[in-house]
This record gives structure tokens, sequence and C-alpha cells, in this order.
């Protein structure tokens, strides 16, 4: 079985990274550039879990979080928050937002594979 | 093989230009194709032949006869065009006809004499004898450059 | 370092053309924000934005150095959209170096170049001044370089430690999930885990099934559920999480570890680990001593959970019966898939609207579509030679193959052409650092960033423009004290304009100095012997000897002229372009250096003309009308300077055929044909020529700057019988003539011959 990953992140750079790091291992990825995108995208797929990266334009990760929270089908869809941020209060603020878990920036591929393991089943 | 030992062997493509002979060394040369006319560039130096279509691109030719302070000749049909390589340049050299192609090793070269005729500004490089016929050897950065020089 | 099918590299490679587009958007932020003074929360956010993704990026690439600047400066853009600091005019100039500091970095960090440290440590220094009294030292502890990965930090149960390697093609070779075969050492611990989800640990869709399944990844473990708080089945909210699991785990594992496994729902739950060395709970003994005694066993509980229901097959499997011993739980984790198939998958195009190609091939492409250009032209003309009728099915073919060949070259240059908006932004950076080089106050004003001109064009205009500018700052502005003087603002103004002004691209670079002292530099031009001491010349004559090789007003060698080089470099690599510069100034209120340029190097729409049996092509654009000269047109002034009147005003006549030395100068014009042309400042003049052959569009072959070239031709074309055509830039032919051989020698000539 393979999981599908929607990975929403502006930087075009970090989306060929995540594409890098999870489809070697057999995951199906789809990205969005920013959180609107990420919605439109997000109506085509049932992704088993969303990344998403917090600083982005038109709507941020927060933004783009509780609108995924607010469907009623991705309300229990883990959402992996992707930020070079390790600060406290924003794992809380985006654990607020609804949020699963979060990666670190620059993310270990291997450790990103088995955070979307650990959270998706 | 007859190759000497310790020189190493080049090939020469000799022509002729007002009775004389001269040559080139053969890996810098492109093409050789007839004469056409040329079109002529204002206020241009008089061994500035012009330009010509060489499939495309546009190659200036010079007269090599009045490159070398010879007199000033009509072309006709037999001249040809040797287009040369220099530095990723092309050049095309008018001479009355090619000859031949020749092979000489370093040995055979002798450098030219301080007074010989046409050796202005180092234009010819070496001389050397095959069959008892004079050939120069045409120093080719130094005759292709001569445009730059005059244009300064 | 581009290797064709490494995927890194080629991110790589994408992340610093990301990073470019990022830079730019840095720039027009901060350019908005010192302009406008805007402090619209979206500005900032995109100027902090970019600065956070080349962090972002740059972490991945382990580029230290840029992630250590990108990091600070970050923070305090960071401030600024927290509303926590101000920005002044100080804070944005530092913001502005900070950018261009930045973008040196990723230049730098690009090529594999040592990194300015020592610019770097200045600038943060400045940087963190604004940071008031959060210490600096401690910020920097809190970076982490190396790459982070998850903050769930959790060992695989394996002795050997042998997946700390992260590079990627090793994922092939990740070490197996623990089971018997690989019995646990000697080292090991048994824990006893108490873990109680609080009501909102579902609303982050986190999974207690997954949490306890991934505590198997770290030994041996039984699981007891605790359902004493479960409510009636009517009464259950499926959202809130209602048991509670005690989990015994034999592992290698320290604590930090089974910690980080619940790192996610930490504050969503109760969590109690604590260790058990001497006497490990026996794996099937269900009354330990803590086990509330209405545990049930998970299995029996795990339906009356309906919110888990899509998880509920899962749930089962993980800790089934009540107290399972889990070496080998029943993972779905693929074994991941060969490296190189994988890599593949990759490399596949992403699809997506924009394409990179190479430059060569558009190179090639274009060469091929002026050799299409040259190709229709010979094939139309000898259509048209055939005698064939207008109305033929060939001829009307033609005019639509006519059509089909424009539109493709219009297509094909269209990709070539960008914005010079890229080139603009670099020059704001040559003036802030060249205003700070000589103490002076300078503003940049850019107009026309949006202008599109030949990718080519753009590039080789950097160097001259860069000289332009420094030029204007350095040379044209006056200093603070003389500004006061004068009356004027004490910031100094510099303005980069460029506009399409019929077919041709026009660049300006102005000031608002004290204009070309004209006296200063005719006495210079004297002293240095590049014209006669007496004499005598018009105000753009004077104007036109900056032109001169060699020549530079900067009495004082000052940090900036030092490295510069001469207005005649930037002459000559304008000409090279097909352009033209001119000056035009005025005392107290500034000089202005207009360039003229043809929007695309390749192709133009000429007039090929016939000069003493010589056929020619003018640029079309400048051809403002043709007349056919009557005996009386022509009025001498002067022996070989001749004039014609044109409706109310004369206009210079200049014999094209003797110009270009091709024939004697003309002393009949009966019937010959002239051309007025537009000249840069406004006036025309009058050229005259044989006749008028066709109008066509024509190829622009370059003449190779090696050899010979000729005044007043700009390059040639290859007309549709095969042969070349000299293109004329008919304004240096007048200029060059322009001086009566009388008079003094045109400066160019002047130059020449010193």
């Amino acid at each position: 079985m393979t999981l599908h990953i929607l990975a929403v992140d502006d930087s075009r750079t970090m989306r060929d990274m995540i594409k890098l790091a999870l489809l070697p291992s057999g995951f199906t990825v789809h990205t969005a550039d920013d959180g609107i995108h990420g919605i439109e995208v997000l109506d085509g797929i049932e992704p088993d879990a969303i990344i998403t990266d917090i600083n982005m334009p038109r709507m941020d990760g927060f933004g783009f979080i509780d609108a995924v929270r607010e469907q009623d089908k991705h309300r229990a869809t883990p959402i992996l928050v992707l930020t070079t941020e390790a600060a406290p209060e924003l794992k809380s603020r985006a654990r607020a937002a609804g949020a699963t878990g979060w990666i670190v920036k620059p993310f270990d591929p291997v450790k990103l594979v088995k955070a979307l393991q650990m959270v998706a089943g | 093989m007859t190759e000497k030992v310790g020189s190493t062997s080049i090939e020469l493509l000799t022509f002729r230009l007002a009775e004389q002979e001269y040559a080139l060394d053969i890996m810098s040369v492109r093409e050789i194709r007839g004469w056409t006319h040329a079109t002529s560039l204002p206020h241009a130096p008089p061994y500035m032949k012009g330009v010509i279509n060489l499939r495309g691109t546009v190659l200036p030719v010079m007269d090599l006869a009045s490159r070398l302070g010879m007199a000033d000749r009509k072309q006709n049909e037999r001249s040809v065009i040797i287009v040369v390589n220099f530095e990723d340049t092309m050049t095309g050299l008018l001479v009355d006809a090619v000859s031949d192609i020749v092979a000489v090793t370093d040995d055979d070269l002798q450098p030219p004499p301080e007074l010989a005729a046409n050796t202005i500004d180092g234009v010819v490089s070496a001389l050397t004898l095959i069959d008892e016929r004079m050939i120069r050897v045409l120093n080719l950065p130094i005759t292709v450059n001569s445009f730059e020089n005059a244009a300064a | 370092m581009s290797t064709d099918n490494d995927p890194m590299a080629e991110i790589r490679a994408s992340f610093f053309i990301e990073c470019e587009e990022l830079l730019e958007a840095l720039q027009d932020g901060l350019q908005s924000m010192d302009d406008d003074g805007s402090d619209d929360p979206e500005t900032i956010n995109v100027v902090f934005r970019a600065v956070h993704s080349i962090k972002g990026g740059a972490g991945a690439f382990g580029l230290e150095g840029l992630v250590r600047f990108a990091h600070r400066y970050e923070t305090v853009l960071d401030e600024v959209r927290a509303g926590r600091l101000n920005v002044g005019a100080d804070a944005l100039k530092v913001f502005f170096q900070a950018a261009d500091h930045l973008s040196d970095l990723v230049r730098f960090s690009r090529d594999g170049e040592d990194l300015p440290d020592a610019e770097t440590a200045s600038l943060l220094t400045e940087l963190d001044g604004f940071l008031g009294d959060a210490p600096a030292e401690e910020e920097e502890e809190a970076i982490e370089f190396q790459p982070m990965g998850l903050s769930l930090d959790f060992d695989l149960g394996e002795s050997d430690g042998g997946n700390e390697d992260t590079d990627l093609p090793d994922l092939g070779s990740l070490p197996p999930p623990p089971d018997f075969a690989n019995p646990p050492p000697v080292s090991d611990t048994f824990y006893k885990i108490v873990f109680t989800p609080h009501g909102d640990l579902f609303d982050t869709g986190n999974e207690p099934a997954l949490l306890l399944r991934n505590l198997m990844d770290l030994g041996d473990i039984s699981v007891v559920c605790d359902a004493s708080s479960l409510p009636e089945l009517g009464k259950i909210t499926p959202e809130i999480p209602h048991l509670s699991w005690t989990v015994t785990l034999h592992s290698t594992a320290d604590e930090s570890e089974i910690r980080s496994v619940f790192e996610f729902v930490e504050g969503l739950c109760q969590l109690d680990i604590s260790r058990n060395d001497s006497a490990p709970v026996p794996l099937v003994d269900l009354g330990s001593p803590e086990v509330p005694p209405k545990a049930v066993p998970a299995s029996e509980i795990s339906m009356p959970e309906p919110e888990s229901a899509p998880e509920a097959e899962q749930f089962q499997a993980a800790p089934a019966p009540a107290a399972l011993k889990s070496g080998n739980p029943a993972k779905k984790t693929e074994p991941p898939k060969p490296v190189e198939k994988a890599l593949k998958t990759q490399s596949s195009p992403q699809a997506k609207s924009v394409v990179r190609v190479d430059l060569d091939r558009i190179e090639r492409l274009v060469n091929l579509v002026g050799e299409l250009v040259i190709n229709q032209a010979m094939l139309s003309q000898s259509l048209e030679m055939s005698g064939l009728s207008p109305h033929s099915d060939a001829m009307s073919g033609l005019e639509e193959f006519q059509r089909l060949t424009r539109d493709i070259q219009d297509s094909v240059m269209m990709i070539r052409a960008q914005p010079v908006k890229s080139l603009f932004q670099r020059m704001s950076r040559i003036v802030r650092e060249s205003s700070a080089a000589v103490g002076k106050d300078v503003r940049l004003h850019t107009f026309g960033e949006g202008t599109e001109v030949d990718k080519t064009v753009i590039e080789r205009l950097a160097d001259p423009l860069t000289h332009m500018i420094r030029n204007a700052v350095d040379h044209g502005l006056e200093g603070p004290e003389e500004r006061q003087a004068a009356g004027k603002p004490l910031q100094g103004r510099v303005n980069l304009t460029a506009a399409h002004r019929s077919g041709r691209v026009v660049i300006e670079v102005s000031d608002d100095g004290a204009g070309i002292n004209r006296a200063r530099v005719l006495q210079i031009a004297i002293d240095k012997e590049l014209v006669p001491a007496d004499v005598s010349l018009s105000d753009t004559e004077i104007d036109n000897l900056l032109f001169l090789p060699g020549f530079s007003t900067a009495s004082v060698v000052s940090d900036l002229s030092g490295r510069g080089v001469g207005m005649d470099v930037v002459r000559t690599a304008i000409q090279a372009l097909g352009g033209r510069i001119t000056i035009t100034s005025n005392p107290g209120e500034g000089t202005t250096f207009s360039i003229s340029l043809p929007l695309t190097l390749a192709v133009l729409d000429g007039m090929v003309i016939k000069v003493a049996g010589e056929t020619l092509v003018l640029p079309l654009n400048l051809v403002v009308e043709t007349l056919t000269l009557g005996p009386d047109d022509v009025q001498t002034v002067r022996p070989g300077r001749n004039v014609i009147e044109v409706r109310s005003g004369f206009v210079p006549l200049f014999d094209l055929g003797a110009a270009l030395g091709y024939r004697p100068l003309l002393d009949d014009f009966d019937a010959y044909v002239v051309l007025l042309i537009a000249q840069e400042d406004g006036s025309n003049a009058a050229l005259v020529i044989d006749n008028i052959i066709d109008q066509r569009q024509v190829v622009i072959k370059g003449l190779d700057e090696s050899f010979y070239r000729a005044p007043g031709i700009a390059a040639a074309t290859i007309l549709g019988d095969g042969q070349i055509a000299l293109i004329l830039d008919p304004t240096d032919i007048i200029s060059t003539s322009n001086v009566a051989p009388s008079q003094a020698q045109p400066a160019q000539q002047v130059g020449f011959s010193a």
C-alpha cells in the first residue's frame, strides 16, 4: 500500500526535497505552492497525511490547517508542520490550529519517512 | 614509416601567389572555396577584400598578395579562398591557386633569413625546400591579426 | 557540479535559481518599504519569507555560512513582522546591505567560494543592534546547522546504530525492524509507561493506536488498556478519548527516546514513565499492582471506540490480546524500493507551467529561425522572378509562409526577452555601495523596470551600466557642501529609466548634479593632447570628448574611478550591441546619458538601398521620409557642405557614397534619392543615395570584432540572392562626417590617430 502525501510549501526547493525524500520510499506525493493552492489540491485527493510549511504567501500554514480541519473528512488527517523554527510557541500555535506534529527543516529524509509512517500508520 | 626520430611531422597546404609558393599548417585550414564576389567594406585597408557569405556566416576575406605587400592584381576564375581558423575566428585568404599538401618535419623548416623578401612583420615564419622549390611557411596569427592592428 | 542524473545536484541548482527569485522579491519588498515608508504587513511578510526560504533551502544543503547569516537577518525581520521593531531609515539601510550581502553569500555558496566572514560579522553586529536587549549570543546557540531531522528522535532498536548515516542512497539499507533474531542487548531496561490521552488529542489528528505501535519499535512491549472511564455506549462522544493504557516496555532505549515518541502529544496527554530495572514486570502478568483492577484487554474495547472506526483494523492488529508480546510487530512499512528506480521516478519532470531551457538551445533556435527568414526571402525572390501571377496558389501560399515566418520569429524573440528589472536591481546596489564609498547621500529612482529586452542584451549591458552609474555617483553628483550651496536637496538623485521608443530600447542614466564642466573637460583634453590647443568645439562636441580613449575627468583618483574603465569602453560596449550612447548636460541641472539599443540582436526591419553600385541596408525605423531631388533643391553652404530645404527648415545633406569612400563627392544631385534620417537629438539629417530597392526584415549577422571594423557599419546581413549586404549605422556616418575637413577632427578619429 502506498501512502498519499500532500506537501504544501512555497519553496520549490523544499517541495523537491520532500519529493526526493518520499518517492524512493514508495509514497505518492502531491504538492501545492501555498495554503490556498493546498486547499485546491486537497479537493481532488485523499491524502493519508499532509505536510505543510508555515510561512507562505496568500494563506499561511496556520490558516491552511484551520481550513483543512474545517472539512469533515479531514478532521483526523494527520498534518505535520514543516518549519525551520523550533520555537515552543510555534509548536503550540500549530497544535492549537490542529497540527498533528512538526518537522524541523532541514529534515533528514529517513526521519521524515519515519514520521509520516508514525502519524499516518 | 620513414618518420625521423625526435622530430614532429606537420602537414602543410601549399599554394601559389604571384609565382611564389607559400604554405600554411593544414590544421588551421577549414576549407577551400572558389572566388565569389565580396562585399567591400568602406574605408577598409587595401588588402581587405570584403566579406562573403559562407553558409550563413559573414566571412572576412583578405587578399593575401596585397597583405604581403605585392602589387594589387585582379582576381581570376582560378583564384581560391582558403578559409582558416585562428582562435575561433574564421578568415578567408585569397590566393592564386592551391598546389599540394606536403608533410615536413621540424628539421625541414629553416628560419627565414633576416632580409629575405616578404618577411614583413614576421608573416613568414619559416622556409622549406620541396622538390627544389622554396616554400614560405606563413605565421597565421600574425597574418590574420593584422586586421586589428589596421583598425586601431 | 550538475551531474545530469544526480537529483540532489538538480535540486541544488534549482535552489540557487529560486534564490535569485527570492532575492529579487527581497529587493522589491525593501524598495517598496523605502519608497513609501510602507509598513504593509504583506510587504514585510514577503521580505521575511524570502530570507526565511533561503535559510530553509540553505540548511538542506548544509550551507552553514548562508544559514547563519540568513537566520540572524530573519530574526531581525521577524521583530519587524511582530511589530516590535519600527523600520526607520537606518534600519532600512542595514536591511539593504544585508540583502546585498545575502546575495553575495548565495553566490559564493553556489560557486563554492570562501565566504567573506569579516563582512558577515560586521553586518551581523549591525543587525544585532536592532534586537535590543535580546543577547545575540544565545540566539546563535539555538541554531542547528546539521540537518536536524525530526524532533522525534527515536532509535530503531538497533544496537549498531547503522542508520545514523542520513544520506539518501542509504535508504535501501535501512536496518530491518527489530525481531526475535536480534535479541536486546544486556543493557536493556524495563519501563512502565502510563499514557492517558486528554480530550483534545484527537483534534490534532493524533492516534493513540499509532503511538503505541511506535513504542513497539523501541523494544518488546506489553499493553494493558484501562477502560474504567469509558462511559455507557450511548453517552460516548467519539471525539474524546476515554481510555488509558499502561505499557511495559523492554528496551535499550533511554527515557528521552521514549518521550520523543510522545513528543507530538506532549501536553495533550498524561504521560508517566518509570524505570523498573530490578524487577521486570512479567510480560503476561496482568496483576501488576499498578494496573487498575478494571483493566480489560485492548482488543475487547476497541469496538466501542467509534472515532477510530477507520483505524479499527489497525487498532486491533497492533495490541492484540491483553498482554501482547509484540517483538515482531506487523509493520506495514513498505520495504524501501531500490534507490536507482526511485531516483528515476524523481527525475521525471514536474508538471509545471515553467520550463527551464538551456540558453544554447534557444540560441540554436534563434539561428535556425534566422536561416528560415533568409531562406524565405530567397524563395520569395525566385518565385517573384518566375513570373507567377500574384493570385496563383504558389504566391498566396508564399504570403502565408511569410506571415508564419514572421510570427515564428516574433515568438522566438519573445523567449529571449526579459524585463530589465534584475539589471536595475543590481544597479541599486551599485548606487548604495558607490555612494557609501564617496560619502554622498544618493538615491536611485528606477522607471520602466518591466521593459523587456533580449536576454543577451541585458547581460551585456551590466558592465557599461555599472560604470555609468558609478560615474554618475562619483563625478556627476556634487558633494554635500556644493549641493547645499546650490540650494539643492542634500540627497543626490540618480534616475535609471528604460522604455521602448520607436522599435528600440532606450535606457537613460541621469543625475541631478552640476552638469558637465565643459571648460574643465576641454582643458583636460587639451592637456592630454587629445585635441589641439586652439580647437574650437561646440558644447556637444566637448561633451563627446568624454568618450575619448584614456579620458578621465577625475582630478582626484577616488576609490571608484581607480577601478573604473573609461567612457570609451562603455561606448564601445554599447556599439557592439548595435546601440548608441549620447550625452546631454545642463550646467547646474545634471547630466543624462542615453543608450539606445535594438530590441534584439537578431533581426531588423531594413530598407535595402543602392549606393554607387553597392547594396546596403538601413534600419527602417530611422528613415523618416524619402524625397527625390530636383536640380534646385540642394543649396551649398560652403564647399562640401550642402543643405536641402524640407518644408520650413534646412537639413544638412550627406553624400552616402562619398562618406563610405565608394566614390568622390557628387556635384550634381539631380534625380538622386534622399532619405531623411531621424537623429537621436530629434533633428533630421538627409542622406543621398542612388535608389531604394526594397523594405524587408533582415537577419543581423554580427561582424566579428576581431577583424576590421568599418566606421558607419553596424553589422551585415545576407540578402535573398545570397550576397552579403552591410547594415549601416546612419548616425555614426553622420557624426563622423559632420565635422568638415577644415574643422577639428571628429572625436572618434582623434582617438584613432592618438
